[in-house]
């Protein structure tokens, strides 16, 4: 079957089996080896992207699914080559050791802050509950999101000092 | 040309922020499955749904039909090239493919290589297999009952199911002074099989170029070296004609150290069909078939005065050891390390006696972080001076304190001949108690045993946070020490290799290094920390050292990384060929400096005329000058280059005290674990922040196996843990925000003080956990429960009908 | 990675055209919504549907509003959308006590309530927090619409009474002044199946248990419920004892099964232990205490 699926801000026709899971769509397919698989039974989340606003295990989502739909991987987290504050954030507090689990963690984290700009330890344990890492322990990824929470905070605040400095333009 | 930038040793060591980052956080790493190469095909593997049949026939026309599908292997296409059978690491042979019987559940019985890895799915099902089913052996206890299955027919005059004896200890001193002791208590205790289960599972592309003959292999390797000369021996293929590839690994834990059979099947069917295939196993293939780790059944017997001095220990162990020996340790030491379960107390003597056994399930037992089973001498020991406290009245941790060898006492010789090299135990125990506040938790436990009643109560969510009424305090200790770096070459080898590494440093005219290593970083941060000990050697910025890894065609020889050997055996390589270069250095900065050898001194990053600093060279002025004009001496040729072998001359000894404090809630034996503080002494630290990292993630390992994991199996032999459904792995909730601490005892022996601390906090944490569970359950009389203490296994402690869940009767 | 098996596939456009769908396809066709219990079991091997029927474009059936003194909860609803729902908890804690424990967050971005109702796990959270409030199914068919108690919805293990030609398109709990609910569950692990579970519902007056639910998840009790121990509490006092009694019949009445998870006689007394504590909270609850 036919499907057109915009991954990346980059739409993508491709003819697909119905069984073909968007992780190996996005894999092998697409060439978008950022995102892993781990598992046999949704319990992993090395395979978490974005599909529409909110991410999902796509080991357990159909391409056929995402037909239509937005997808976000880990290779879509840099904007204009400037890394996201999550990517830095992990970069940062040593949140990753292998970088298996990471591009799952990390789309995570970039909904968990979008929609709780200031997470607490417990409310970013919580939403990482559904994946698994094996190196880290974990203690450096929940830093790694705060520090990326902080420093959005700060560089917002900046902005808005910023702002409340400026001259307004005329509205054009 | 930039000045050369001062950096002091100190200034190189640090907790810089790692180059291995900036491919990963893009999602730009390369793991085996990333790699896609031109005509690539696919591989799977049939296994066998039985423990122990007799293969009655394989009918692969139907697979060999399928329009995708390009080749078929079984084990009688391997037994044409000789190739049906491997040798283990644990001088045993394992089938590749089974010909005559399938000796586990899992066990490889067939390849299809096809177009696309959903075809090669289908064409699984399309291969007929037939077995006649034999009586399996799955309780290891009862592996040598007369009669009972033999397993091994496949070997010329193996009559039972034994596979090895072994012993350590004076025997004859440790039942004088048993017979002779105040008091001597014995604990069962099992050690259960677990599974090491990186998150990347294994797998390889194999890549026959029929032309010019070269094999080129990217696999999950922790060991590309070795990789290539087993490959060499098992094949026929020269060993120069054949080009390991590890790329970036995601994750190894002890899981990728040995050849799998899916990786000889992917190597022949590359043979076979004249283009790359690529092997990658699905999960439950990774639990149900690959080096399981543990499975240690032990009787642990501790003898000590009334007044609490620990004089010796007995340990007795039924190892299981699964189908075929392949468990990866050095050739001497069937039984691993696990001489050192004296631990870090001052005995009079110590016996063991270790028999391993063959049972109907996957091969393996060496694995996830056991240091070659320093994690099962580790867990003996503490569990039984828990239980002697316990017995004495006495606080745990006071107990350890009263028996800890002393700084004065290094080096060590343990009663079974182990040297340990240095260590300052009383002081790590401190910290940790200090960190711990333990006086302040005993205070709380006593309290709430004194107050709160144990029934009645509503102990709200089960499971949920410290302190609630009716939930149960305990608080659990434990000190380890680690043997690692292995090993001298005189005492340990694998397959005959001797385990020395090799480390190869060049320094190009801009001053600028690539240092080749032959270790193999799985996440472990080589990239960064390797570089930071040739920057600091030679004054440079670990910016400008590049680390080459894991690629055979471009790095000297060695044996992988496992057992936390990397920074002792290949840091130490990098120290010493650093300073082999530094050496080189120092003779061209004195042409360039017009003085003598002799007369310079190095400084700040610099060689320098002893008495007049402001005569010196950097490494990079001397690099470019070397590879100048300039004239030399004779005999000194113009570059800054070196290579060297280290062959380490003992194991290195990192140690830690770990204190644990957890909340029970006896109506439904949920733990939850409220605090873990870790106090980790692995010498010399090269990186800080990875250091921690490395105890973290052990920290989480103890966690899982204390509380969760388990590869269980029914009485067919089944296995029970094929999935992660079933064989759980701790997640952010059940982890504490982690306490760690540190001191450091330099090893006197290695060239830059450091230990290694890669298995450390796997190996100290686990009897932490169980320590801490037993002791919450004192009150109810219990004095030991086995691993995983899942909540029914814990509320059935408090019963006083223990649950055995490694094995399930159906 | 294990995948599934060679299948067709469908998007339903709306209600009525999956019901078309499905009665197209046959029984060998199968609904797929968050897809979080079926296709794990296509990836296994353990499901091999010759046509799978999409339904999640039916916007239609994912909501979440009261009318007529009923919590009504389209069958499309995500899990995520369950835990978030002010309406939900304000009614029912018991929902959110149960959401907040099954599987994990990603997950219930995608499963859907419907979805694991009609999986008929019987381990199944919902199903054990939706019998004890006595929740009705509407099961739409192409002969039309009808309604089913939630105790008598599921057959037994994976098994429901939507024929292959009808869809579950909403769950329906009444709302009754005077109550408080709550949901206990033990599992071995974060997001992992109860070991055991236990909802518990109340509506009290004064101290007097006008009406009780209780329903159970993992210890084989018949419909997700324990009908007995309720009986037990009608009209009884609200109070601890009544409370332990009533988690005693609960358990004499569970058949549990031992398994990985745990021994039977384990499961037997959670199914004691967590109905008591689920029934004191609930009474706290009631009360206006806890939250």
């Amino acid at each position: 079957m036919q499907v057109t699926i915009s991954v990346n801000d980059r739409e993508y026709m491709a003819e697909v089996e119905p069984r073909l899971l968007l992780i190996h769509f996005l894999r092998d397919q697409l060439g978008l080896t950022g995102s892993h698989w781990g598992c046999d039974t949704s319990n992993c989340g090395a395979c978490v992207v974005w599909l529409d606003e909110t991410p999902v295990k796509s080991c357990t989502v159909l391409t056929a699914m995402a037909d239509g739909h937005r997808v976000r991987t880990v290779e879509g987290l840099e904007r204009g080559g400037e890394l996201d504050p999550v990517q830095q954030g992990f970069t940062e507090c040593h949140g990753l050791q292998c970088g298996f689990c990471t591009p799952g963690m990390m789309m995570t984290a970039r909904w968990l802050i979008d929609n709780n700009p200031d997470p607490s330890a417990a409310e970013i344990r919580e939403a990482l509950s559904g994946q698994i890492c094996r190196c880290t322990g974990y203690e450096n990824i929940v830093r790694s999101i705060r520090w990326a929470a902080e420093h959005e905070a700060a560089e917002r605040a900046r902005l808005d000092g910023e702002d409340a400095d400026s001259v307004p333009e005329a509205a054009g | 040309m930039t000045a050369a930038t001062q950096f002091s040793p100190n200034g190189a060591y640090g907790p810089l922020r790692r180059k291995e980052d900036a491919r990963f956080i893009r999602g730009r790493g390369t793991f085996v499955d990333d790699i896609q190469l031109p005509g690539m095909l696919h591989g799977a593997i049939l296994r066998s749904p039985l423990a122990h049949a007799r293969i009655t026939g394989i009918d692969t026309l139907a697979a060999e039909a399928h329009p995708k599908v390009r080749a078929v292997i079984t084990g009688k296409t391997l037994e044409e090239l000789q190739l049906a059978w491997m040798p283990t690491l644990s001088q045993d042979v394992q089938a590749v493919l089974a010909t005559d019987k399938v000796r586990f559940q899992g066990q490889e019985v067939a390849f299809v290589v096809a177009e696309d890895r959903y075809a090669a799915r289908v064409a699984l099902e399309l291969i007929d297999v037939t077995y006649e089913p034999l009586p399996p052996v799955v309780d290891a206890r009862r592996a040598l009952d007369p009669g009972a299955p033999l397993i091994r027919d496949d070997i010329a005059g193996q009559a039972d199911n034994r596979i090895f004896d072994w012993e350590a200890g004076d025997r004859a001193r440790t039942e004088e002074v048993f017979a002779a002791a105040d008091v001597v208590l014995a604990q069962d205790m099992l050690y259960p099989r677990v599974h090491p289960a990186p998150l990347e599972t294994c797998g390889t592309v194999a890549d026959m170029d029929t032309i010019s003959g070269k094999l080129t292999v990217w696999s999950t390797s922790q060991a590309p070296h070795a990789h290539r000369t087993m490959y060499a021996l098992v094949t026929g293929l020269a060993e120069h004609k054949i080009r390991v590839i590890s790329p970036d690994i995601g994750g190894g834990f002890g899981n990728k150290v040995g050849i799998y059979p899916g990786y000889i099947c992917a190597v022949v069917g590359s043979m076979i069909t004249g283009k790359p295939v690529k092997w990658m196993e699905d999960r439950s293939e990774n639990l149900m078939s690959t080096s399981f780790a543990r499975d240690y059944h032990m009787r642990g017997e501790i003898a000590a005065t009334r007044d609490g001095r620990i004089l010796g220990l007995r340990v007795r162990v039924l190892a299981d050891h699964g189908a075929f020996n392949g468990a990866a340790q050095p050739t001497k030491f069937p039984a691993g390390f696990f001489g050192v379960f004296t631990g870090s107390y001052n005995l009079q003597t110590a016996h063991c006696e270790v028999t391993g056994v063959y049972t109907n399930k996957a091969p393996g037992g060496v694995a996830y972080s056991c240091s070659f089973r320093v994690t099962e001498a580790v867990y003996l020991v503490e569990r039984m001076v828990d239980v002697l406290a316990r017995e004495l009245g006495t606080d745990p941790a006071e107990l350890r304190m009263q028996n800890l060898l002393q700084p004065a006492q290094f080096p060590y010789t343990s009663v079974t001949g182990w040297e340990y090299d240095s260590g300052d135990y009383p002081r790590a125990l401190r910290l940790a108690l200090d960190i711990a506040g333990y006086p302040e938790l005993r205070r709380e436990q006593a309290e709430q045993r004194k107050g709160a009643g144990l029934a009645g109560e509503d102990a709200g969510q089960p499971g949920e946070d410290a302190g609630h009424p009716g939930t149960l305090m305990g608080i659990g200790v434990s000190f380890f020490t680690e043997a690692v770096g292995a090993g001298p070459r005189a005492h340990m080898d694998i397959l005959g290799l001797g385990m020395a590494d090799g480390a190869d440093l060049r320094v190009y005219p801009t001053g600028k290094a690539v240092l080749a290593i032959s270790v193999q970083t799985q996440g472990q941060g080589h990239e960064t920390t390797f570089a930071q000990i040739v920057a600091a050697e030679l004054g440079i910025s670990p910016d400008d050292v590049d680390v080459v890894h894991g690629d055979t065609d471009r790095t000297p020889f060695g044996l992988g990384t496992y057992g936390s050997r990397s920074t002792p055996v290949s840091g130490a390589a990098a120290a010493v060929v650093a300073r082999k270069v530094r050496e080189r250095a120092r003779i061209v900065a004195a042409t360039m400096l017009e003085a003598a050898p002799d007369d310079l001194e190095w400084a700040d990053g610099r060689w320098q005329v002893r008495g007049d600093p402001g005569q010196g060279k950097s490494i990079a002025e001397i690099a470019m000058a070397a590879h100048s004009g300039l004239e030399l001496p004779d005999g000194v040729e113009g570059h800054l280059d070196a290579a060297t072998v280290y062959n380490p001359p003992n194991l290195t000894y990192p140690f830690g005290a770990y204190i644990c404090v957890v909340d029970v809630d006896p109506g439904t034996g949920k733990v939850n674990v409220r605090r873990f503080i870790a106090v980790d002494d692995c010498g010399v630290r090269i990186n800080p922040m990875i250091v921690e990292g490395q105890v973290h993630g052990g920290l989480a390992d103890g966690l899982g196996m204390a509380l969760m994991q388990v590869i269980a199996f029914d009485s067919d032999g089944n296995c029970l843990g094929g999935s992660f459904m079933d064989y759980l792995l701790p997640t952010s909730m059940e982890c504490p925000s982690w306490e760690l601490g540190t001191t450091v005892t330099p090893s006197p022996h290695h060239p830059i003080g450091a230990k290694g601390v890669g298995e450390s906090a796997t190996v100290g944490s686990p009897p932490a956990v169980v320590n801490a569970v037993v002791d919450a359950l004192a009150p109810f009389g219990v004095r030991h429960a086995d691993m995983p203490l899942t909540p029914a296994v814990v509320w059935r402690a408090i019963q006083g009908r223990p649950l055995r869940n490694d094995l399930a009767t159906t | 990675m294990q995948v599934p098996a060679h299948f067709e596939y469908e998007r339903a456009t709306s209600v009525p055209h999956a019901l078309a769908l499905l009665a197209k396809f046959g029984p060998e066709s199968r609904v797929l919504a968050g897809g979080h219990s079926l296709i794990p079991m296509m990836k296994l091997r353990l499901a091999q549907p010759e046509t799978l029927v999409d339904i999640n474009d039916l916007a239609e059936l994912a909501y979440l509003r009261v009318e007529e003194s009923e919590l009504r909860i389209g069958a499309l609803t995500r899990h995520a959308e369950l835990l978030s729902s002010p309406i939900a908890g304000l009614h029912f804690p018991i929902l959110h006590d149960a959401e907040r424990r099954i599987a994990d967050p990603i997950v219930r971005n995608r499963g859907t309530i419907g979805g694991s109702l009609c999986q008929a796990d019987p381990s199944e959270d919902l199903s054990a927090a939706f019998a004890a409030l006595r929740a009705t199914m509407v099961i739409e068919g192409g002969s039309g619409t009808r309604t089913v108690p939630e105790r008598a919805f599921h057959l037994g293990p994976y098994e429901t009474v939507v024929a292959p030609d009808e869809l579950l398109t909403e769950i329906r709990v009444p709302i009754l002044p005077g109550g408080g609910s709550a949901y206990l569950k033990v599992d071995r692990r974060a997001g992992d199946w109860p070991v055991g579970a236990a909802g518990a519902a109340l509506w009290l007056d004064g101290d007097t248990i006008t009406e009780a639910g209780i329903g159970l998840a993992a210890v084989g009790a018949e419909h997700f419920s324990a009908a007995e121990a309720e009986d037990f509490l009608r009209g009884a006092q609200a109070t601890d004892d009544s409370f332990a009694r009533a988690g005693q019949i609960a358990a004499e009445h569970c058949t549990p099964v031992s398994d990985q998870r745990g021994p039977a006689d384990y499961k037997r007394h959670l199914a004691a232990e967590l109905t008591a504590r689920a029934l004191r909270r609930a009474r706290a609850r009631a009360r206006g205490g806890e939250a």
